[in-house]
């Protein structure tokens, strides 16, 4: 990837970061957190290229346990994230 | 090599859904929306990467893919509400050590070409490793597994030591690269080792900003992995969570006055202090509580990490109701660190049933005490300690607290006497307007509804 144009890309995605929970309630940082934790877990994206190119078994062996690991931070954030945010509701919502 | 366009396509689709659904996140209303739409941006991500041409060891990846989200699903769909902080350390930290590995596949395949490349690689790899190690630490200590903050002899020393050595180590690794085995293995080895012992001494109560640091940690790490991947999706996903997981934890040390470097290096245990309180507390029963409570006009409820820990939340609720039909206005005041993670308690409540919009931060409510006849304190102790505001000498000194103290009554619900995690006395208990209520949080609201119920 060309180095510079990735800059860009970082330089605007942190801002996009901050932009984005600077705003956000207190009532709601325990599941941002979470649902950002679920969001890195695309982490197993990368782990699924580098095991689908793995050759050595060393290679497939460290791949096997990254994309494990990922795809567990992907489930396990999402699973988390959406039972807490399930029981947020308002006044007029029923019960 | 050049993905086809529906590879691409795919995993641009995944990032944009990523930044719909953070964006939905940031309000009760939309958060739920906003979950499911980040989720399908995975999926869809995910679907994308099986249809990479030449993609080997499809079987493999299914197996991995399935066991880990398998394992992680169930037990995320289990996990109790107050268990709920250690669980996302851990995820987080399995995405931490994900980021570490592909760094590591990539040197054993000696695949890193240039400077950049092989500098981010390494420099995921550190992170990611002290994000994976130190997120497991964190999770055994909020787990119970791991009671007490270890101290090792020199602790900051060694902590430099260590995070230099591993830093000099990866620097060997860029400038030698292709490095040698021993020498990736040595900064390996070194990044979990640091990770281990920069954790290990931070105690319970600071963990919350601890896990939100190393969860902007992970998010830094994918993104440096999604550089030497060349996956632009892997970059904004985790900058934008890195950037976002840097401000939460800045906002959450503040809550508790203490820079991030404090909580890393400095112990509570050693702080203490303060001024001595003058004065007794005066004991009040359940049946006073009640009548106070159900002839105010405005109640304003104080849950701290007590109420939890007591499971009293749902019998909070019950009583609030029961105030509510009684024409008593009730609201709840929520410290920002109250919980073992920010915000914890407002989930808390929610799954005992209360409205989010009876729960307010301490900048909307912290005026309101003032006009309010019953301040209820339950399980909380440092977050409404006055001391915060005036006495110099105290290690708490400038902590933002919530008013508790200016209500025209105040009953604190609490176990016993004692001083809360800081070690600090709290001279709210001994205040002319304070009356304790002492017991465990559940059966006392039990007693108190009890007692509501009786007065009709």
């Amino acid at each position: 990837m060309d180095p510079v144009l990735t800059l860009y890309i970082f330089m605007l995605a942190a801002v996009a970061g901050f932009e984005i929970i600077a705003r956000v309630p207190v009532i709601l940082h325990t599941p941002l957190m979470s649902g950002s934790n679920f969001i890195h877990g695309v982490v197993v994206v990368g782990a699924m290229i580098v095991l689908g190119s793995a050759d050595s078994v060393l290679e497939k062996g460290i791949g096997f346990f990254a994309v494990a690991l990922g795809a567990a931070n992907a489930a396990g954030g999402y699973v988390v994230t959406e039972r807490m945010l399930a029981m947020f509701r308002s006044k007029g919502e029923g019960k | 090599m050049t993905l086809p366009a529906f590879v691409q396509g795919a995993w641009f689709a995944g990032a944009l859904f990523f930044i719909f659904g953070l964006k939905g996140m940031s309000s009760p209303a939309s958060a739920r929306r906003g979950i499911i739409v980040a989720g399908y941006g995975m999926l869809t991500a995910i679907a994308g990467t099986f249809l990479i041409p030449g993609l080997q060891n499809i079987g493999l990846i299914a197996i991995a893919l399935g066991l880990g989200s398998a394992v992680a699903w169930l037990s995320g769909a289990r996990v109790k509400m107050t268990d709920m902080p250690q669980m996302v350390a851990i995820y987080n930290g399995m995405g931490g050590g994900a980021a570490a590995a592909i760094a590591a596949v990539e040197f054993v395949k000696g695949d890193t070409h240039d400077l950049a490349t092989t500098a981010l690689a390494v420099l995921g790899a550190l992170i990611g490793a002290v994000s994976f190690t130190g997120s497991c630490i964190a999770w055994a200590k909020l787990q119970g597994v791991l009671r007490k903050a270890v101290r090792l002899p020199a602790q900051n020393a060694l902590n430099v030591l260590l995070a230099l050595g591993t830093v000099a180590l990866g620097l060997a690794t860029v400038v030698l690269a292709p490095a040698r085995p021993e020498l990736v293995c040595a900064f390996f080895g070194l990044a979990l080792i640091l990770g281990l012992v920069v954790t290990l001494p931070i105690g319970g109560a600071d963990m919350p900003v601890v896990i939100s640091l190393f969860n902007a940690f992970t998010g830094l790490a994918v993104g440096f992995e999604g550089y030497v991947l060349g996956n632009p999706a892997l970059i904004i996903a985790g900058i934008v969570v890195g950037a976002a997981g840097t401000l939460l934890t800045q906002l959450m040390a503040k809550a508790m006055n203490r820079p991030i470097s404090n909580i890393l290096f400095v112990p509570m245990a050693a702080a203490g202090g303060g001024a001595a309180v003058e004065g007794e507390q005066k004991e009040i029963g359940a049946m006073d509580v009640a009548a106070l409570m159900r002839y105010a006009d405005r109640v304003i409820i104080v849950p701290g990490y007590g109420m939890a820990v007591a499971h009293a939340q749902h019998k909070v609720w019950e009583m609030t109701e029961l105030l509510e039909e009684a024409g008593v206005e009730v609201k709840f005041a929520i410290h920002p660190v109250a919980g073992r993670m920010p915000g914890h308690m407002n989930v808390l409540l929610a799954e005992a049933g209360v409205p989010y919009d009876k729960i307010f931060d301490l900048d909307e409510i912290n005026g309101e005490f003032a006009q309010t006849d019953v301040a209820l304190v339950i399980g909380a102790n440092d977050v409404v300690n006055p001391v915060a505001r005036s006495d110099k000498s105290s290690p708490i000194y400038g902590m933002p607290i919530l008013n508790a103290d200016m209500a025209r009554n105040v009953i604190v619900v609490k176990r016993g006497k004692g001083s809360g995690y800081s070690g600090v006395e709290n001279a709210l208990f001994y205040s002319d307007n304070c009356q304790m209520l002492y017991g465990d949080a559940q059966p006392m609201a039990g007693e108190i509804i009890q007692h509501l119920k009786a007065m009709g």
